[in-house]
């Protein structure tokens, strides 16, 4: 079907045209003011005693582990970001608490182009290296002045904005280096192995 | 396996509505043909674009009602009163509109039918949907394995597809429906009547727990509860598969 002329649906109006928030809203996404809770599965409860977070290089060997104590040490700050889920929720001007990826990443060197986040349970996600570094992802242990939720994966999850929500893995527990990119959990079923929401990279070959 | 079917381009597509059928006085279900559509596994969604005479384009997902095996494509929509999409959908929508469609989407929250462990479905509201297609698909190609849905409604008039999933448990080849109300049970009801807790999931559940997938859809509070307490019965957390459905769950 032409991309270009789009079938109009009869009698349908939509929502006000608000263009100050349209202009932040991705293709496809629509303006939501709670925080809906998406996950496969039940939701784990981890102790905060046997949490760890790991960095790991391309052939598993431990290059970073930070206990909770020493992971809440680290230091951390405030973000206020867009995020968009790629069921097609926009929550604007969100408000983590977070470990930027460059502080655990400091004195690694950096030389694969790929990387395997993996959580508590069998999720996992793929994302490029370069947009884990930069002051582009976080690992966050607090949204909106509180520590994070276990639904909303406590104790602490990925945060990587630029992309879709389900690159932010919950239950983080740390993150593999791979030299061949590999997909996750979500991009083996059908979804995009990138997933930029302002390409509306949703699924695969989008 | 699940979720080969969506390992391809999903480009959209354009549906046409064949027949709506009323469900209650906040539910419609859209039957609908669409062009050139690849086929779906039970539980799987689809993302449906509406598009209004100045272009603008509004965007929602929603579950599959139907089987993989029906003619038409069965999607069924309850009325968010401040939702964009539904609204249509629900009260505008007739024979002969048609809109765009994408899909099928998610492969994991999908009944594999070579599984033959006993099935547990667990519905809340409008989150029956997807667990619909599953029930249906085992009618249709007369599978054996056995299935239970457990489904939490507010009242008897809040109940989905209530004629077809009571035949198909009459039908006594595997099928069951447990009813529970959460506000008004029908006059003389002697069955559940409050909502979905750890005993309730205890009485329902398959003896063979660890083995037995259990698929659990409706808003993000049951979802959340109904989940834990399978874990804490004793279900695998690995087969314990949810869908969220709300105001803004995916699908207003």
């Amino acid at each position: 079907m032409s991309e270009n002329q789009p079938p109009v649906s009869r009698g349908f109006l939509g929502r006000a045209r608000d263009r100050s928030v349209a202009e932040r809203l991705p293709p496809g996404q629509y303006l939501v003011h709670d925080f809906p809770v998406l996950s496969a599965g039940p939701t784990p409860h981890i102790p905060t005693e046997r949490w760890d977070f790991r960095v790991l290089g391309v052939t598993g060997d431990t290059l970073g582990r930070w206990t909770w104590d020493q992971f809440r040490a680290l230091p951390d700050e405030t973000v206020t970001v867009d995020i968009h889920c790629v069921t097609k929720w926009s929550k604007l001007d969100m408000v983590w608490r977070g470990v930027s990826l460059d502080v655990l990443f400091d004195g690694i060197k950096l030389d694969a182009a790929y990387a395997l986040v993996f959580s508590e349970g069998d999720y996992t996600t793929n994302v490029p290296v370069a947009d884990l570094t930069g002051g582009k992802a976080w690992i966050a242990t607090g949204y909106d002045g509180h520590d994070l939720e276990p639904e909303h994966g406590g104790p602490a999850r990925m945060l990587v904005p630029h992309l879709y929500f389900w690159k932010s893995a919950k239950w983080v527990r740390g993150l593999q280096f791979l030299e061949h990119d590999e997909p996750g959990f979500w991009e083996r079923l059908g979804y995009n192995n990138y997933g930029d929401p302002w390409r509306e990279q949703r699924y695969s070959g989008d | 396996m699940a979720g080969t079917a969506v390992l391809r381009r999903l480009n959209w597509r354009l549906g046409t509505i064949r027949e709506v059928v009323v469900e209650t006085d906040r539910a419609a279900t859209l039957h609908l043909d669409v062009d050139d559509w690849p086929g779906h596994l039970p539980g799987m969604h689809v993302d449906v674009r509406l598009t209004a005479e100045d272009g603008y384009q509004a965007e929602r997902s929603y579950s599959i009602a139907s089987a993989p095996d029906d003619r038409l494509l069965a999607l069924t929509v309850e009325r968010f009163d401040d939702g964009e999409v539904s609204p249509w959908m629900t009260e505008v929508a007739q024979a002969g509109d048609s809109f765009e469609l994408r899909g099928p989407v998610g492969g994991y929250f999908v009944w594999d039918d070579a599984d033959r462990a006993p099935v547990l479905l667990v519905g809340g509201g409008s989150g029956v949907v997807p667990l619909m297609s599953m029930a249906r698909h085992r009618t249709r190609r007369s599978i054996p394995t056995r299935m239970r849905l457990l489904y939490s409604a507010r009242s008897q008039d809040d109940i989905l597809y209530r004629a077809e999933l009571d035949k198909m448990a009459a039908a006594g080849d595997g099928f069951e429906v447990v009813y529970t109300f959460t506000r008004a049970p029908p006059p003389s009801w002697t069955g559940y009547h409050r909502r979905v807790d750890g005993q309730m999931l205890a009485d329902v559940s398959f003896g063979e727990r660890m083995n037995s997938p259990a698929f659990v859809c409706g808003p993000t509070p049951f979802v959340e509860a109904v989940a834990q307490s399978l874990v804490l019965l004793g279900h695998a957390p690995g087969r314990v598969k949810t869908e969220r459905f709300g105001p803004t769950g995916g699908s207003s």
